[in-house]
């Protein structure tokens, strides 16, 4: 049941159902898999009662095409999956990018490569879901931290994937999508709904801030709509020969995300202005928000949103203090960005903190590596 | 309605060869969707990766053209989304048998109300002329020099196994025959399925003594076999090889409840 505004306590993957519910979802295709498979469950359940779809498909193939083929229909749609399924779905992921579909794919991270460890926790994911498909794209990812960030970034995804026309991600992870927690959800939430081609809406918030991002022509309507994943122009005459269109387009497909960055980023900034500062997100960034609660020598800037890349807060934070410490769970991905924007802004000391096996690191392995940099 | 305002002549050159059976399907189409009178703006025409996916690109109407196999998923999640419209996709033997057959059986099994034209040229005619699944045994492509040692999938009885409502299969020289089996299809609810087999002079017969797509429209006329409907597929069952005959006809005719209609989706449109 779509549950109504109030106080709950839930599993991460259930709030994820609530997010998908508030924003408005209307369609699912998913095929089992841990640990994402609870939010298919729910939405097998709940969808029904929405006037909306739920199917299960043949393969994460078959249910990616699906989302994407009902999002040209007109409603939001979504999927979600781990690590094996996310690996099937790249080629629709870079169809959608090029289509500009907006869909919300859910990656509930697992240990891999491979079948790796589907039970635990994992953050490997981070660079497959920027780089996944073949070609230059851009893509909108936020990676929750609690299961209150479950539902709020479940509700951000699929606005700026509807906003932008965008494949959108959360990038979740086991022990997020596991956690209980507090849910708090308000009595009204903003919720962005594509522009549609032909309708002129009474309030223009809905608009991007540029021309960047056509009017949505939805099917069924006259428009005799024509959506390729080949290099087209704007009246999706297919022309991949042609090195002029081919530019102009996938150019815009980059810069209409990364001129909106401002826009999109999120995060959460603790003890701004420390000279050690730790950059984190996800649930590797949960032992790093105690030790920053407790310790005011230690800074935590923790992103909300991974892709486009938060340039702006880290070379703040770059520019402010000594030395950074990345932490995430994987052998060092997001480190590279974060280091790149460090040193330009000034930053010598970048190190990380590496975790994989499926627990995250906790506040004492914090302290061990900080103390190690000569930080404590 | 004219053929000209039924395909979009401003998309023309088409990418179709000289002598190419996508012509006389899409003529076909044409006049079975004509003398329906369907909509055309309520119609919405999906394509996967190939030749014969290339069609939906060229009719005047809304076109999704996808990845290469996914053709029936994508269509899947359309028709379910927006069920007010009518699908129909196009693919080829390769889109649809070999990369894209998980959703080609199991299209068939959940029944979601679309129509289905597989242009079987048994052979991969766009990237050169490779084998495909429905190479018949013993034929050449540039993938098989030596002979293809692989036998064909009958794609018309895996849609009858796999629960498709109507599947019938004819060629590019049954006309006639093929035009009514579209009419059956877009009229019947359900996961309809029509194959035809049609001529690739280019890349098929070139290869095989058939360079003039006279010879091969000849070599359909010569194998190809009514179906007899009092047998069973089982025992029906004729391969398409050097000496093997290909099967035309209505292969089934059913009316399985579609899956829309099963989960009540129409009701929520």
């Amino acid at each position: 049941m779509k549950i109504t505004p109030g106080e709950y306590f839930l599993q991460g993957n259930e709030a994820c159902v609530q997010g998908s519910l508030a924003s408005g979802v209307k369609f699912f295709a998913g095929y089992p898999i841990t640990p994402s498979t609870e939010i298919a469950e729910g939405l097998a359940h709940e969808l029904k009662g929405a006037d909306g779809v739920f199917l299960q498909m043949e393969d994460e193939i078959a249910c990616i095409s699906a989302v994407i083929g009902a999002s040209w229909g007109g409603v939001k749609s979504m999927t979600a999956t781990s690590g094996p399924g996310f690996s099937l779905m790249q080629e629709a992921i870079g169809y959608a990018a090029m289509s500009e579909t907006p869909i919300m794919i859910v990656n509930v991270m697992r240990g891999g490569p491979s079948t790796g460890q589907p039970t635990r926790a994992s953050q490997g994911d981070v660079m497959q879901t920027r780089y996944g498909s073949h070609g230059d794209y851009q893509v909108i990812a936020f990676a929750p931290a609690s299961v209150q960030e479950m539902f709020d970034l479940t509700v951000e995804a699929f606005n700026y994937s509807e906003k932008y026309r965008v494949p959108a991600f959360l990038l979740s992870d086991a022990e997020v999508g596991h956690m209980r927690g507090l849910l708090s959800i308000p009595d009204r939430l903003k919720i962005i709904d594509r522009k549609e081609k032909g309708i002129k809406r009474p309030d223009e918030a809905y608009d991007v801030p540029d021309d960047l991002v056509r009017p949505f022509p939805v099917f069924g309507k006259g428009h005799k709509t024509m959506i390729t994943g080949m290099t087209h122009t704007d009246s999706s005459r297919i022309e991949p020969e042609d090195s002029k269109i081919h530019q102009d387009l996938v150019k815009r497909l980059s810069e209409k995300i990364l001129r909106n960055r401002k826009d999109i980023n999120k995060w959460e900034l603790m003890c701004p202005g420390s000279k050690t500062m730790v950059i984190s997100y996800g649930s590797a960034s949960l032992g790093a928000k105690e030790v920053a609660a407790g310790d005011d020598r230690i800074g935590l800037l923790r992103l909300k949103s991974l892709w486009p890349f938060p340039e702006e807060p880290v070379a703040e934070v770059a520019r402010e203090c000594d030395r950074i410490l990345v932490s995430e769970m994987n052998l060092g991905m997001m480190y590279w960005e974060i280091k790149r924007v460090a040193l330009e802004n000034g930053c010598k000391k970048i190190e990380l903190l590496s975790k994989i096996g499926g627990d995250p690191p906790t506040p004492s392995e914090f302290r061990h590596k900080l103390r190690e940099m000569g930080a404590i | 309605m004219e053929i000209f305002d039924f395909y979009r002549k401003d998309r023309w050159p088409h990418v179709f060869c000289p002598g190419c059976g996508n012509g006389t399907v899409m003529n076909c189409f044409y006049r079975a969707f004509n003398d329906l009178n369907l909509p055309l703006d309520r119609t919405a025409f999906v394509g996967g990766i190939g030749c014969s996916s290339r069609i939906p690109l060229y009719i005047n109407s809304d076109a999704l053209h996808t990845t290469h196999g996914r053709a029936i998923a994508f269509a899947t999640g359309l028709k379910l989304a927006k069920p007010e419209l009518k699908i129909v996709v196009f693919t080829g033997d390769g889109d649809l048998g070999a990369i894209g057959g998980n959703h080609f059986i199991n299209g068939c099994r959940r029944n979601v109300d679309m129509t289905v034209i597989c242009i079987n040229n048994n052979i991969y005619g766009m990237t050169g002329g490779q084998a495909s699944i429905t190479t018949p045994h013993d034929y050449q492509s540039t993938t098989t020099p030596y002979g293809n040692k692989e036998y064909p999938f009958d794609l018309a009885e895996i849609a009858v196994t796999a629960g498709a409502n109507y599947v019938a299969r004819w060629t590019t020289r049954h006309v006639h025959e093929l035009t009514r089996s579209m009419k059956m299809a877009l009229q019947k609810k359900g996961f309809t399925f029509v194959e035809v087999v049609s001529q690739c002079p280019i890349n098929f017969g070139r290869r095989n003594k058939m360079a003039d797509p006279v010879q091969m429209l000849d070599w359909f006329k010569e194998s190809s076999v009514r179906r007899d409907k009092t047998r069973t597929a089982a025992v029906d069952h004729v391969d398409l090889n050097l000496e093997g005959k290909i099967t035309v006809g209505e292969f089934v005719d059913r009316n399985r409840e579609c899956y829309e209609d099963l989960i009540g989706v129409e009701k929520h449109g």
